[in-house]
């Protein structure tokens, strides 16, 4: 699950890792920075949806791909303007080459580009003529990182303790000496001494006192008691580790993907619904693979390797990335269900989402944060009933209200009402 | 001086040598405590090395253990789709049109899925044929998932493959085809274009091919008659909205006679309408032997026996005509009741209609020529119904073949003959010894078990098909979820063995398209599960007439003729059955109940624990007597001591075949006539539990719904699982209303001598009030005026008794199915039930009467005997059926005795149930008046001891997972379906719209196809339920308790004018 004990390395690493980068950027290439951004840009915007640098996609890879083409197929640039500006054109014409990719690619049509200039087509190949950045090593070793974090506390710690015991040890035998001194003095007697009645037999033989503290006992005993069964059957804080780490700080926090958009049946249902496979290939059937950072945050930070996660998924799906295409047996996925509730209560999503306007947060706390999704709130009946207690019933712009607010308007001479005022501390509501 | 006086505890102190009293001055009982039967002997007990202080340890550590292991959680697991079907959202309910077409039960319906499983049937109000589900209807879609279904083809009895199955079954086929002989198709009626257009194939193919259909229950004579009359094989219908005058003869037409399906048209006719103070309402008159649904809800009722209803046709149809007959004399009450009746009909003229369910091709004819000559409107020739199809001398024919070896081999479809013939034991050897024989069935029944091949068959919500329901009236069946099982359609198998590898869908699809359809979307027929048309090409005719081809042909070779010709002229018929002699000796009457229907569903708990709605016991079948024969031959029913109803039993011997059967007596039965219904009995292909009764078909010799039966007590004594120990009334008003429609037309609700629907009055300071007054209350009101406020109209005039909503909420709530032993204790879970009452004197008004004349305890009107006698149903009693369930009190007596709240009230008229509050001290059910409240004494699901649909995955799959299943130790009762009010109220929120009238419903509502159950919100004051609120038959239940329910009923009224 989560741990924390390797904070103090990551601002070294993203540092260490900084400084790599800027060495490539600046040394490595000779090259127009100002064509190699321009063609940056315009490969994001025309390209990106099909074609991936290092892998294929859709279409093909494209790094180096002028160097390529013009090593094993001896076509110039001339060749790739047309192609990109009419590719279609291109195969019908029955250039060799063309018709080749074109089946090689499962006769996916490739979009034209007329509008391209060919100073654009050469940024573009420029950007994709670079090579390719070696991933960023950590440059601190495994073994380093460890020696780095506890260190300063824990030896202070060890220090006050051993300090401490040896102010206890002095004070004990400064106090001894004393006595022995006091002894042969003869200002101690030590008989009379032991003739007083110990504090323990003082208290056992006040009655009063015993009471007070049995009955003081026995409230604390049962307000832990109660406490501890309460809390049974609660999961609050439950983090089970998933079949397939799904981040949601990456999808809803870092992308902004609205919750409903994977949540779809909360709009409609009563179950918010574990999205099917499919929605998320909406989206990795083009990601295959994080941003280098990620992945490297990934690893350092949460220990998880997205790239692999992203394969799981594929296993699941049965997608094979190479072939572009559903070919393997597909697979479920067993999630592990964190918010449980038991048979006996009927929560309906819907009602609350898109009735009541209820953010997801509300609820699930801040789910756009969570690497790992806990349950946020402990789900008790207290816990609904108080929110239905404070939260004023959205009347607002809904026509099935309308005659209803009216009346309770009439009736009561005010504006808002709390959802229990509405029967939604009644029994039936939620028990069927 | 301490007094000497000797107490004593028992007499036997008296008897100074008394054994038992010197034990006891020793011991605590006279005889030692067999001690050791449960701790066994001593010598075991003390060698054991178990000490008592071992068995501590264990149980402390046990307990010690078990508890550690509660605290961790369980971990669940989610899975969802790989590919999200696109319609399918997760706890959102679809709804498909489909069609059931069994062999006996049609009808267009909905059916709710959730998350692709089906578990509930619905009325498709768009039909505009049988749209409405019956009892078994509602109740087949536990059938789907019965855990004795057939899971894959067999050959002889070993599980096979298809290709195997078809590779065999091919070469055989050719085979025999080859020698000449003849193949056998012997089907359930299908009534379904497709499937006649293919049998033609079939035939084509392989060449002497006798296509043979045969309705377990037949309607033949019916078929017959119409047949001659109008040349198409069908049966007329009839809409029953129509007519004012209705007279049966012996047709159970709110039963299943001839298909069934007419309740809705009736009840319209029965609610009364029209102006104030000149509310018409149809007439009813019943002549029949056994008490059926009809006869219990008819305004008149003559009890006949068979023969004596044959006269009454006759006279009736002599009357109406003006033919002369001449026919023994009946009873003066037959006599009085067959002119009243004529005048009636000759009043009404077309008007009125006649229907007739005796087995006989003139009585049926005769029916024909009647309807015809008054005109009547709800008689329908021109579109007759499609349903049944069977042939009985075809069948009997075909028995014999398979005897003699004139067949070759025979391939069955829906179709159990083994069990439903009368001599099926003779048809099982015969099929034994047939080169080939298949048969298509759901379970491993009587014929399969005699069949070499064994194809497993889907059930209708997992296949394609197609009805005509009615003469140019078609329906679709479509699969609801994917086979369940390895199972193949009849039709795809048909498709294979011609060579045609289309599936059964395309080639249904290309029927319609070719010759249905007329251009208009198959899509949308789909959708609508309907379609209507009025082209003239009707495949069935098609069929029929390449039946008749080969019946003719068979007339050929036989030189017998199978469609026997009537006599033409009516008259002639008339006086044939006119002539008809009275039964020498007692006439058994079989019948079909409302749960069990021809036995097809006979492993289906809800139908099994489905109490009768006549004789309110489940679990079995029982002959009816009778109270006079049942003296007669000193068979008795009584009740003891834990409730339950106890019988004696009966021999009954027809043509050399005896039965031992479990004997009710029945009030309202004809003297002469015993009932015994079909359909129980069964033993094969279904669960121990479920094997109940006995089976009935062993007795219906040559199709013969009535036979000649001796009847003697046969001593011994029958455990019955009867719901309803009082009968009668008892002239108790407040609970069942009834007026005449003369009174009801004459004089207001509250007039003081002739009021039929006054309000109760209660003592305040020793003044009467009304009990709806709001002195008469100790509770505050509360406003119920803003939202919702719920309320459920029960119409008595329009509720036939049929049991749908029974069954509908069963399904809708997750009602658990007890079991007999458990029915018995009155310990039924049902949370809806349809009381039934008789009257003691002749009518309810009687029983009042009678009561209000009581004076004194002794003597002529004394009440000590006079309630006695009261307790006892009259010869042929009035009958009321009045649905139960909980009543929603606004001011409810269980929820002031629930020592924890987990009983409370919604401001939305509902009496809410916390199960997991309740703590089972069940006050609450003993402070019902209503005693509606039903206990959970065990655990129902996931338990060995209640092995019915909740012990197996199978079953459970039918659970609604929008309702909990209850634990043990629970109370629970009608919720009013909250969780169908909730829904709605939710659409329309999230929507942003207003609820229309008709959207809240309730699913026994829903189910109600006679309108007897309206349901709505109060509040909505131009709805429904608020108009009929304000209604002057409105009354409710116990109102003198001061309970206010949100359930209303209405005055039942009977039209009991004369001619």
């Amino acid at each position: 699950m989560k741990k924390v004990n390797h904070r103090n390395s990551i601002s070294r690493i993203l540092g260490a890792a900084l400084a790599l980068m800027l060495v490539f950027s600046t040394s490595a290439f000779a090259q127009d920075d100002a064509a190699v951004a321009a063609g940056k840009a315009l490969f994001n915007a025309n390209c990106a949806a099909c074609h991936k640098l290092d892998s294929k996609s859709t279409g093909p890879a494209l790094r180096g791909v002028e160097a390529r083409l013009a090593e094993n197929e001896g076509l110039d640039r001339e060749w790739l303007y047309k192609w990109i500006r009419n590719s279609s054109a291109l195969i019908k014409s029955g250039d060799p080459y063309a018709v080749k990719v074109f089946e090689e690619n499962k006769k996916s049509q490739m979009t034209a580009f007329p509008t391209l200039k060919n100073e654009d087509i050469d940024n573009i190949l420029a950007y994709t003529a670079q090579l390719k950045p070696t991933p960023p090593k950590p440059i601190v070793g495994p073994d380093e990182k460890t020696s780095g974090g506890g260190f300063s506390t824990q030896v202070v710690l060890i220090a006050l303790i051993v300090l401490f015991g040896l102010l206890a040890l002095g004070l004990f035998l400064v106090n001894k000496t004393l006595r022995k001194f006091a002894v042969a003095n003869g200002t101690l007697n030590l008989e009379e001494e032991v003739k007083k009645p110990s504090l323990w037999k003082v208290f056992v033989q006040n009655q009063f006192l015993v009471i007070v503290a049995v009955i003081f006992f026995m409230l604390g005993a049962a307000y832990f008691a109660y406490g501890y069964f309460m809390q049974v059957g609660v999961d609050q804080g439950y983090q089970p580790i998933q079949p397939i780490h799904y981040s949601h700080r990456i999808h809803a926090g870092d992308n902004k993907i609205e919750c409903k958009y994977c949540h779809s049946s909360a709009r409609v249902s009563k179950h918010s619904g574990i999205p099917s496979l499919n929605v998320c290939m909406n989206c990795h059937k083009n990601i295959a693979q994080v941003a280098d950072e990620v992945q490297q945050e990934g690893i350092t930070k949460y220990g998880v390797d997205y790239n692999k996660e992203i394969q799981k998924l594929y296993n699941a799906v049965g997608w094979d990335p190479a072939q572009q295409d559903y070919v393997n047996e597909p697979k479920p996925v067993k999630w592990i269900r964190i918010h449980n509730l038991p048979d006996f209560v009927y929560f309906n999503h819907s009602q609350h989402v898109s009735v009541a306007g209820v953010d997801c947060q509300t609820c699930h706390g801040e789910i756009q944060e969570m690497e790992i999704v806990e349950q946020h709130s402990p789900l008790t009946m207290g816990w609904c009933i108080n929110c239905h207690r404070e939260t004023d019933v959205n009347f607002k712009g809904n026509a099935y209200y309308e005659k209803i607010h009216e009346q309770l308007k009439d009736k009561y001479g005010v504006e808002t009402f709390k959802a229990a005022k509405m029967g939604a501390l009644e029994c039936g509501k939620c028990h069927y | 001086m301490a007094s000497n006086k000797k107490y004593w505890k028992s007499v036997e102190e008296l008897n100074e040598k008394s054994s038992i009293v010197e034990a006891l001055r020793q011991n605590e009982f006279v005889e030692e405590v067999p001690v050791d039967e449960f701790l066994g002997d001593k010598e075991t007990l003390e060698s054991s090395s178990t000490s008592r202080r071992d068995f501590l340890k264990y149980v402390g550590f046990s307990t010690a253990a078990a508890t550690l292991a509660a605290c961790e959680g369980p971990v669940i697991k989610s899975i969802p789709y790989v590919v999200q079907p696109e319609m399918i959202i997760p706890g959102v309910a679809d709804y498909y049109a489909t069609t059931i077409a069994d062999g006996y039960d049609f009808a267009s319906i909905l059916i709710k899925t959730r998350e692709g499983r089906p578990i509930k049937v619905e009325n498709n109000k768009e039909a505009v044929t049988k749209g409405s589900a019956n009892a078994r209807v509602h109740a087949s879609v536990l059938s789907l998932y019965d855990s004795m279904r057939v899971k894959g083809p067999k050959i002889d009895g070993k599980d096979a493959s298809w290709e195997t199955f078809d590779a065999e079954i091919g070469e055989k086929l050719n085979q025999i085809s080859a020698s000449g002989k003849q193949i056998v198709l012997l089907t359930q009626t299908f009534a379904s274009p497709s499937v006649s257009k293919l049998v033609g194939e079939f035939k084509a193919k392989y060449g002497n091919v006798n296509h043979v259909v045969y309705d377990a229950v037949s309607e033949s004579t019916a078929l017959d008659a119409f047949e001659a009359k109008y040349g198409e094989r069908g049966l007329a219908d009839y809409d029953f909205s129509k007519a004012e005058v209705i007279v049966s003869v012996g047709a159970d037409f709110l039963g299943d006679w001839q298909g069934g399906g007419y309740d809705d048209g009736y009840a319209k006719g029965r609610i009364p309408h029209g102006k104030k103070h000149h509310k018409k309402m149809s007439r009813h008159v019943q002549f029949e032997s056994n008490m059926t649904l009809s006869g219990a809800n008819a305004d008149k009722r003559v009890p006949l026996s068979t023969a004596d209803q044959k006269v009454a046709l006759a006279k009736i149809y002599a009357g109406v005509t003006g033919v002369s007959v001449s026919g023994r004399q009946l009873s003066d009450y037959a006599e009085n009741a067959i002119k009243s009746a004529v005048g009636q009909i000759k009043q009404a003229g077309s008007k009125a209609v006649v229907v007739s369910g005796i087995n006989d091709v003139d009585a049926q004819s005769l029916i024909l020529a009647l309807n015809e000559v008054i005109a009547s409107e709800a008689f329908d020739k021109e579109a007759p119904r499609k349903i049944r199809q069977g042939n009985d001398k075809a069948v009997a024919k075909l028995v014999n073949d398979v005897k003699s070896g004139a067949v070759g081999g025979i391939i069955m479809a829906g179709v159990n003959p083994v069990y439903t013939l009368a001599n099926g034991e003779e048809f099982a050897q015969s099929l034994k010894g047939l080169d080939l024989a298949v048969t298509f069935t759901l379970k491993e029944d009587e014929t399969a078990l005699n069949t070499k091949y064994v194809a497993a068959a889907p059930h209708y919500l997992e296949s394609w098909g197609d009805v005509e329901i009615k003469k140019g009236h078609y329906s679709i069946t479509q699969p609801t979820i994917r086979p369940l099982f390895n199972t193949r359609q009849f039709q795809d198998a048909l498709l294979k063995w011609t060579g045609n590898d289309k599936a059964y869908y395309e080639y249904l699809k290309e029927t319609w398209a070719a010759d249905i359809l007329g251009g208009k979307s198959w899509n949308q027929a789909v959708h609508d599960g309907v379609f209507k048309t009025t082209a003239t090409v009707s495949l069935a005719e098609e069929a029929s007439e390449a039946m008749e081809q080969a019946d003719a042909a068979a007339v050929e070779n036989e030189g017998e003729e199978l469609v026997e010709a009537p006599a033409v002229d009516a008259s002639a018929q008339a006086r044939k059955l006119a002539g008809t002699a009275q039964a020498s000796g007692m006439e058994l009457v079989l019948y079909t109940k409302t749960g069990m229907g021809d036995g097809q569903q006979a492993n289906n708990p809800w139908l099994q624990e489905f109490p009768d709605p006549i004789t309110r016991a489940s679990w079995d079948n029982y002959l009816t007597v009778s109270q006079v024969d049942a003296t007669a031959n000193n068979l008795k029913n009584w009740n003891v001591a834990n409730g339950g109803l106890n019988g004696s039993y009966a021999k009954i011997t027809v043509n050399g075949v005896d039965l031992q059967v479990p004997v009710i007596i029945q009030p309202g039965q004809a003297p002469g006539t015993v009932g015994l219904a079909l359909g129980y009995g069964k033993k094969a292909g279904i669960k121990k539990e479920m094997q109940t009764g006995v089976n009935a078909y062993k007795l219906y010799n040559n199709f013969n719904n009535v036979q000649d039966v001796s009847v003697e007590g046969a001593g011994g004594e029958h455990e019955f699982a009867c719901v309803q120990l009082h009968n009668t009334l008892m002239g108790r008003g407040d609970i069942v209303r009834e007026t005449t429609l003369e009174i009801f037309n004459t004089y207001k609700k509250d007039h003081k001598k002739h009021g039929w629907n006054i309000p109760p009055h209660v003592s305040r300071d020793h003044e009467m009030i009304d009990a709806t007054d709001p002195k008469a209350d100790m509770w505050a009101t509360f406003d119920r005026s803003i939202g919702h406020h719920f309320n459920l109209a029960i119409d008595l005039n329009a509720c036939t008794g049929c049991g749908a909503c029974v069954i509908a909420c069963h399904a809708e709530n997750n009602v658990p199915v007890v079991g007999k032993t458990e029915v018995r204790r009155s310990r039924d879970m049902h949370w809806l039930r349809i009381d039934r009452y008789y009257s003691s004197a002749d009518t309810f008004e009687g029983d009042v009467e009678k009561k209000d004349n009581m004076s004194g305890l002794f003597g002529d009107n004394g009440s000590l005997g006079g309630f006695l006698e009261m307790e006892n149903p009259a010869a042929n009693p009035q009958v009321a059926f009045q649905p139960v369930m909980c009543q929603h009190c606004n001011h409810a007596p269980c929820e002031t005795v629930c020592p924890v709240a987990a009983t409370s009230h919604g401001r939305q008229g509902q009496n809410h149930m916390a199960y997991n509050r309740c703590v089972g001290t069940r006050y609450c059910a003993n402070n019902c008046p209503y005693k509606v409240r039903r206990f959970n004494w065990f655990l129902y699901n996931k338990n060995d001891e209640f092995d019915y649909y909740m012990n197996d995955d199978l079953g459970r799959m039918v659970l609604n997972p929008d309702v909990v299943v209850r634990s043990r130790g629970v109370m629970e009762k009608c919720s009013m379906c909250i969780q169908m009010t909730q829904k709605t109220i939710l659409d329309a929120k999230r929507e942003g719209r207003q609820i229309k009238d008709g959207e809240f419903q309730t699913a026994c509502s829903a189910a109600c196809s006679s309108g007897a159950m309206v349901f709505g919100d109060l509040n909505d004051k131009s709805g429904k339920v608020a108009e009929l609120h304000e209604d002057d038959r409105m009354y409710h239940l116990l109102e003198h308790v001061g309970t206010k329910p949100n359930v209303q009923y209405h005055v039942k009224v009977r039209n009991t004018k004369e001619a």
